[in-house]
């Protein structure tokens, strides 16, 4: 029920600057430069979208100005919240006072398999609760007894994280001290985690800080039963920044398995401790999210000389063409199972966009979410004949707005870090006909009348990776758009300002 | 009862704070002055010459065991000493872990809100060395104690010191109510000791209280874990302390806000006073030591 849509970079740009006018002189020039329309360039096509745009100018992971409302998280979001919280056969302490741990409880939806509270435990919540008596005096014994208890309460934990909260930072407790005395006395693998959240300028630096911990607690650890057992095979790949959001990573898994590659490691959704530790053996690392876990890639890629490459499961096109490329670092039959596994859901794919293209066409999307989605979810959405009005990154770095390039058209709205205020006015302005963002946006959202998507819960739906994935993203996306509720969003004692499709 | 006064002593760790502050706390409660002793050190050393004892037990090491700060009375942390006087010590961790400066702020809101102030003339506040973050500056803020009395000397670290505390004074003065009393010279025999801690006074705009001469009883004392007023009331010692009390007893409601002065200034305050040589003199030294070794 778009009302009336805005055409051109020109009109894009005369948006940002109405915006911008809001804000006192500092901040205007401050948020001015994260703020852009994608413009031409001499760079050639992508081979696969055929875009090439220039978003790079884009300033971004620069520290959000106080008072804006950012949808930014911390450092322990990153860590806890996105890279260690799904290892499914550890437990995660949340250390420090009990607030961060209580309102991450329960995770991201990673979905996993095993059984809670006896083998797994990414739903469960652990504190060390501090209180002022562990500020005072230091929280080390406390967190010691904790690892005791949980080692004592559930024995078929493998492992133990500590991620700390900021309180820890700055009290100084030695938590790595701790972790090498109790991996001594329990014999598990416990890794201490400096994510304070205070640290850097959004939840960006703890995934940075996440993969060190991996780096030096799991895999320059010494080597474990589960490492030195397992006999690598040609076809062994480790599915990297793959978070199993609605059962994503499974959704992914099948595909790569049906082309005749052996997952031995997704990280980190549905995973577990030895799949860390064996990663080494992998012949080749598939990255999704980029921007989470390229760190642990390239230190596996100097360390172990294995090669990386990104890859994108969301649309039909976009899963081909990533098939096609993986298929090619490996042999013939490979390459010729990824054509023969293509073809045999291109019936699906015809079905799904006979179904839902006509329905979708021509619709316009503007997304705000965090670290791959941004622009790997683009081609999905063309693949259904939509078009993205804007989209922007919670806590991208250059080189994401550089790959975004390949993927949104010349004249496409870019926000990186969006405040509170902005978003709402270009969504205001724009007047898109699906929004796609986090849950804080999406009943003001729904309220102005723009159906609306979550895009990193995939709003309790999924998976949306793969084909299978495709289909339900197909079918959510005009339930969201063609809901016959947004027909009777004028009251009917009102005459409309602008009547409604 | 007259109105609940509130002092403080800060300065240089080690300058005799704590010596300093019991032994002229001991000579107030010969004024008929109820105290009450509040430390805020986690050394926690600030009563024994008072309780004549090793060390009480703190406030936080109380909490700890108990459970937290609710969990006690306030009856469990004071003792009583010398003459009456009250004693309690905040305490703290074991140096190196922790946070030594959030157990201050626990520890003097628990003997506030649990009825320690009700029913004295004096609290006094004995507090570590600088101040080195929010925690120990707690004594400063608002509603704490009115005038702060520095414990210096003669000695360079000593005065820089005594400058910093100026600064932390300064930053507090104008939301609440705290004044600089004035310093305390402990005397260390250095050079011209009596003159610089004037110097430094006329400086930050404050008051040379009192000039505390060296005096070995002090220790003599100190061994016996007594103040020189309990182990030798009739010596010279004791009247000086008695002296410094009748001083900031009389000096209620006179302190000032203090004018910090900067690093350069301070250094040149003591090349003035010939403790420290400028570097071409230093360099016309060298030159004339040279002459004499080929000479």
């Amino acid at each position: 029920m778009a009302k009336d849509h805005v055409s051109g970079p020109e009109e894009l740009e005369s948006i940002i600057q109405e915006v911008l006018e809001a804000y006192p002189a500092k901040a205007q020039k401050k948020r001015a430069k994260h703020l852009s329309v994608t413009t031409a360039t001499e760079e050639d096509p992508d081979p696969v979208t055929g875009i090439a745009s220039k978003c790079d100018s884009t300033k971004s992971n620069i520290k959000s100005i106080p008072g804006v409302m950012t949808i930014r998280g911390c450092a322990y979001a990153g860590s806890k919240g996105v890279v260690w919280g799904p290892i499914k056969d550890m437990v995660h302490i949340s250390h420090g006072p009990v607030g961060c741990g209580q309102y991450s409880w329960s995770q991201r939806r990673n979905l996993y398999t095993g059984t809670t509270g006896v083998d797994s435990f990414v739903t469960m919540q652990f504190t060390t609760d501090f209180q002022e008596k562990d500020i005072v005096f230091g929280g080390d014994k406390k967190l010691e007894k904790t690892i005791d208890e949980i080692n004592e309460l559930f024995p078929l934990a493998n492992g133990v994280t500590v991620q700390s909260e900021c309180p820890i930072g700055l009290i100084g407790d030695d938590i790595e001290a701790v972790a090498k005395k109790k991996n001594k006395d329990i014999g598990k693998t416990i890794v201490p985690v400096r994510c304070e959240g205070f640290r850097g300028v959004s939840q960006s630096l703890g995934h940075h800080i996440a993969n060190d911990a991996i780096r030096d607690w799991v895999i320059e650890a010494p080597e474990s039963e589960a490492k030195k057992s397992y006999e690598p095979g040609p076809y062994d790949v480790n599915i990297i920044g793959d978070y199993n959001i609605g059962g994503d990573a499974w959704a992914s898994r099948i595909l790569l398995e049906e082309i005749g590659l052996n997952v031995i490691g997704c990280w980190s959704g549905d995973a577990t401790l030895a799949e860390m530790e064996r990663a080494p053996k992998a012949q080749l690392n598939l990255i999704h999210c980029y921007r989470s876990m390229n760190y642990i890639c390239r230190y596996m890629e100097e360390k172990y000389n294995i090669g990386w490459m990104e890859y994108n499961f969301f649309g039909p096109t976009q899963i081909a063409a990533s098939l096609r490329a993986i298929a090619a670092k490996f042999d013939e039959t490979i390459q010729e199972n990824a054509e023969k596994v293509i073809a045999k859901y291109q019936p699906l794919v015809d079905q799904v966009l006979a179904k839902y293209k006509p329905r979708l066409e021509g619709k316009s999307v503007m997304l705000y979410v965090g670290g791959l989605r941004p622009r790997h979810v683009v081609t999905a959405y063309d693949d259904l004949g939509m078009v993205i009005a804007g989209t922007g990154y919670e806590f991208a770095h250059n080189d994401d707005y550089k790959r975004t390039g390949h993927y949104v058209k010349e004249g496409t709205l870019i926000y990186d870090d969006v405040t509170g205020y902005e978003l709402e006015k270009f969504i205001e302005k724009i007047r898109p006909d699906l929004v796609g963002s986090g849950i804080k946006e999406k009943y003001p959202v729904q309220k102005m009348g723009i159906p609306f998507r979550q895009m990193h819960s995939w709003d309790y739906s999924g998976p949306y990776h793969g084909y299978d994935g495709f289909a339900i993203f197909a079918r959510d996306m005009d339930m969201a758009i063609n809901n016959p509720v947004w027909g009777l969003f004028d009251a009917p004692w009102e005459t409309p300002a602008v009547a409604a499709e | 009862m007259s109105q609940l006064r509130q002092i403080a002593f800060y300065g240089k760790g080690g300058i005799g704070k704590s010596t300093t502050s019991q032994n002229t706390l001991a000579a107030l409660v010969e004024m008929d002055q109820k105290i009450l002793i509040v430390g805020c050190d986690p050394k926690a050393d600030s009563t024994r010459l008072i309780l004549n004892t090793k060390l009480q037990d703190t406030v936080l090491h109380l909490a700890a065991e108990a459970g937290s700060v609710e969990d006690l009375e306030v009856e469990d942390v004071v003792k009583i000493g010398y003459k009456g006087i009250k004693c309690t010590e905040a305490g703290g961790p074991e140096p190196g872990v922790g946070c030594a400066g959030r157990g201050v702020i626990t520890a003097i809101n628990f003997l506030e809100e649990n009825g320690a102030y009700d029913d004295v003339d004096y609290v006094s506040y004995d507090v570590l060395g600088d101040v080195v973050c929010g925690g120990f500056a707690m004594p400063i803020r608002e509603n704490k104690a009115q005038e702060i009395y520095i414990v210096m000397s003669g000695e360079m670290m000593a005065l820089y010191a005594a400058n910093n505390i100026a600064k932390g004074i300064l930053k507090y003065a104008n939301s609440g109510g705290v004044r600089l009393g004035g310093l305390i010279c402990n005397e260390r025999k250095t050079d011209r000791e009596l003159e610089l801690a004037e110097a430094l006074a006329a400086k930050l705009g404050c008051k040379m209280i009192h000039f505390v001469p060296r005096d070995n009883v002090v220790q003599h004392a100190e061994l016996r874990r007594e103040t020189v007023i309990q182990y030798d009331p009739t010596c010279q010692q004791a009247q000086e302390y008695r002296e410094l009390a009748r001083k900031i007893h009389a000096n209620s409601g006179q302190g000032v806000i203090p004018t910090p002065i900067t690093m350069e200034e301070l250094e040149q305050m003591l090349l003035d006073f010939g403790i420290m040589q400028s570097e071409e003199d230093r360099e016309k030294q060298i030159a004339e030591m040279e002459a004499k070794m080929k000479a």
